[in-house]
C-alpha cells in the first residue's frame, strides 16, 4: 500500500491517540512546562549578557538588531523544531518499540494511519505548547512585537507538523534506538547551525545560501523574526507555502515506512 | 446450525506469506456463535499469524476471511469495534494508571466518557482489581496485569474475544482465576477463539480444537473425539522397554510410539491394555494411565523442538 492511499485510513479517531498523550504529559505537566521556561532564560543571558558585547550589532533587512534581538525569535524556532522532533523520534520509538502501545492501539477500530496521524499532531501540539511558553518569556523583554508575534502559535503548529513528521519517516526507519544519534548528525544539527540562526544566510557564499533555503527550519526562522520584529512581507508567504508543501509531500511517506515497519 | 444464522468467523484458503516464508498455507475453519475454538500447534505452526489476520492486525495474502458475515478486507474497522482481543504480550501502557489503561481504552472505540468511566469500573470490579484502580501498572503481579488485560478486551462488549496464549506464565493459582472469568463470559454466550500451548487449559475451556502444524490445519474437533480417534482411551507407557514388549506390541498391531527410552502403547478400552501388556511386561517403571490431549498432540506433531 502507499502512503498516498494511506491517508484514506485516517479518521477522526486520531485526536484519541493524541489525548492519549495529552492525559499522559498532564500527569507531570510542571516539568513539561519548565524546560521551555527557563531555556530561553538560560540562552538569553549566554548570548545576550555574553556574546552580544563581542558581535555587536548584525544587519537584517536593511536594519541593524542587536544580537539578542536577532537570535531570540531563532531560539523560538529551535524550540518548535525539537518539541516535535523528538516527541516523534525517541518518545514515539518508545511508544511503539519498548512499550508495544501502537500494538495494543490496533485490537482496537483505530488504523495504523490514525495512530502515526495521533502521534505526528501531538509532536505538533507540544510544539505549540512550548513556543507559547517561551513567547511569553521572551516577550517580558520586549523582544516580541504584537500583535504580529501571536501569528507565531498558528506557525509553531504547522512547524511541529513539518518535524514531528521528519522524526516520525526515522522512527520508521532507524533499526534501534540508538541509531537517532546519525539523523540528528546529518539533519539537525546542520539545521540548527546553517539556517539562518545564529548569523544571517546572507553571510555564507551564494551555493550555501540556496541550499540553506532548501532546509525547512530557515523557512520557520525567517518567518518567526519577521513576526517578532512586526514585519509582513511577501516573502514570508513563500515560507509559509514551502513548509506545507514540505509536509504534504513527507507525510504519506511516514505513513509508509511505519506500514512497512508494524504490519507484515 | 441454521441456515440464515451466520458464523463468527470464517475462513477459506486463508493464506499468510511474509519475508518469503509461508506462515499460514491456505487454512479453512469457522467459529459459531457461542462456540469457543482452540488453536493448538507448537512454536511456529501459523497461530498468531492467523489471529492476527482476524482481528485486522495483519493483512492476508490470499484466500477469504468473514468475520460477523463481513470481508475482513473491507469491513475491518467495523469487525475491530466489535472484537475483544488480549494480545500475547502484556502490552498495557505503563504511562497510565489501572483505571485510565481501561478509560483510555474505552475511548479508542468512541465510547462516550462517562460510559467509559462506568464500564471500567464495572469491569475493574470483574477482575477484582477495584482496590489498585489509581496505582501503577507496572506495580501489578503477573497474575493482575494479565487480568487488566483481559478486561481491557472486554472494554467494548465484543461479540468475540481473540486470546493469545491467555496464561503463559501465570502461577496455577492466577491461571485458574483467569479460567473462571472466560468460563463465566463463556456462560453468557461470549465466542471465543483462543491460541494455548496447555491441554488442560484446551479442554477445559474450548468445545473444538484446531491443532495446526506448519500453516496447515492437521485434525480438528471435540477434545474427546479427538483423544479417542488419535490416541484411544488407556495409555500404557513402559521405561527401558525389552525387546519382547515391542514384539508383543508389533504383533498385535497396537498403536505405539517408541522414544528413546521408553515405549508408549495406546489402546481401546476393550483392547485391555492394563491387564495384559501393563501386568505382563512391566519390569521397572511402568504407567498406566488415561489418554490425554497432549498424546494426541504430541502424536500429531512430533518431539522433536521447535525454535
Amino acid at each position: 500500500m502507499t502512503g498516498a492511499l494511506q491517508v484514506a485510513n485516517i479518521s477522526w479517531r486520531f485526536m484519541r491517540v493524541w489525548n492519549r498523550n495529552l492525559v499522559v504529559y498532564r500527569k507531570i505537566w510542571l516539568v513539561n512546562f519548565l524546560v521551555p521556561l527557563f531555556e530561553p532564560l538560560l540562552y538569553l543571558a549566554a548570548f545576550g549578557v555574553g556574546l552580544s558585547a563581542l558581535i555587536g550589532k548584525v544587519s537584517h533587512n536593511g536594519t541593524e538588531l542587536s544580537y539578542i534581538e536577532f537570535i531570540a525569535p531563532a531560539l523560538l524556532a529551535i524550540t518548535i523544531m525539537y518539541n516535535a522532533f523528538f516527541e516523534n523520534t525517541y518518545a514515539s520509538f518508545v511508544r511503539m518499540y519498548y512499550q508495544k502501545t501502537f500494538d495494543a492501539m490496533m485490537a482496537t477500530p483505530l488504523s495504523l494511519e490514525d495512530i502515526i496521524a495521533g502521534e505526528i499532531v501531538w509532536g505538533a501540539t507540544k510544539s505549540v505548547i512550548a513556543a507559547a511558553i517561551m513567547l511569553a518569556v521572551i516577550s517580558f523583554f520586549g523582544l516580541v512585537h504584537f500583535p504580529h508575534g501571536l501569528l507565531i502559535l498558528p506557525i509553531s503548529f504547522l512547524g511541529g507538523l513539518v518535524f514531528g513528521t521528519v522524526g516520525m519517516v526515522f522512527t520508521g526507519l532507524v533499526p534501534s534506538i540508538d541509531m537517532f544519534n546519525l539523523p540528528i548528525f546529518l539533519f539537525i544539527t546542520p539545521m540548527f547551525l546553517f539556517s539562518g540562526t545564529f548569523f544571517p544566510i546572507s553571510t555564507l557564499p551564494e551555493w550555501a545560501q540556496t541550499l540553506s533555503l532548501a532546509l525547512p527550519l530557515t523557512h520557520l526562522v525567517n518567518l518567526c523574526r519577521s513576526f517578532c520584529l512586526g514585519e509582513m512581507t511577501a516573502d514570508l508567504l513563500w515560507s509559509i507555502v514551502y513548509m506545507t508543501v514540505f509536509f504534504i509531500l513527507l507525510f504519506p511517506v511516514a505513513l509508509m515506512v511505519m506500514r512497512r515497519k508494524l504490519i507484515n | 446450525m441454521a441456515e440464515n444464522q451466520t458464523y463468527i468467523i470464517e475462513a477459506a484458503g486463508l493464506r499468510k506469506k511474509f519475508n518469503g516464508h509461508v506462515a499460514v498455507d491456505g487454512i479453512s475453519f469457522h467459529l459459531a456463535p457461542g462456540e469457543c475454538v482452540g488453536l493448538l500447534g507448537p512454536n511456529g505452526a501459523g497461530k498468531t499469524s492467523t489471529i492476527r489476520m482476524i482481528y485486522g492486525f495483519s493483512p492476508m495474502t490470499s484466500g477469504s476471511l468473514k468475520v460477523f458475515g463481513l470481508e475482513i478486507n473491507f469491513w475491518w474497522r467495523q469487525i475491530k469495534a466489535r472484537i475483544g482481543v488480549c494480545q500475547q504480550e502484556n502490552n498495557l501502557d505503563p504511562d497510565l494508571s489501572v483505571l485510565q489503561n481501561l478509560e483510555l481504552f474505552a475511548r479508542y472505540f468512541n465510547i462516550a466518557r462517562k460510559d467509559a468511566r462506568d464500564r471500567a469500573l464495572q469491569l475493574l470490579n470483574f477482575i477484582a482489581l477495584e482496590s489498585r484502580k489509581d496505582d501503577k501498572v507496572t506495580s501489578l503481579s503477573g497474575g493482575m496485569m494479565r487480568r487488566l488485560v483481559l478486561a481491557r478486551a472486554l472494554i467494548n462488549n465484543p461479540e468475540l474475544l481473540i486470546l493469545d496464549e491467555p496464561t503463559t506464565g501465570l502461577d496455577p493459582q492466577a491461571r485458574h482465576q483467569v479460567w473462571e472469568r472466560l468460563e463465566l463470559l463463556r456462560a453468557n454466550g461470549l465466542s471465543v477463539l483462543l491460541t494455548t500451548h496447555y491441554m488442560d487449559e484446551a479442554s477445559r475451556l474450548c468445545d473444538r480444537l484446531i491443532i495446526m502444524d506448519h500453516g496447515k490445519i492437521l485434525v480438528e474437533g471435540k477434545p474427546a473425539d479427538l483423544i479417542r480417534s488419535h490416541a484411544g482411551d488407556h495409555v500404557v507407557e513402559i521405561v527401558n522397554p525389552g525387546q519382547e514388549v515391542k514384539d508383543f506390541v508389533e504383533e498385535h498391531d497396537y498403536l505405539h510410539d517408541v522414544l528413546d527410552h521408553r515405549i508408549i502403547i495406546y489402546g481401546k478400552e476393550a483392547d485391555r491394555l492394563f491387564d495384559i501388556i501393563g501386568d505382563r511386561f512391566c519390569v521397572e517403571t511402568c504407567i498406566k494411565r488415561l489418554a490425554t490431549l497432549e498424546d494426541v498432540f504430541l502424536r500429531l506433531t512430533g518431539r522433536e523442538l521447535r525454535e
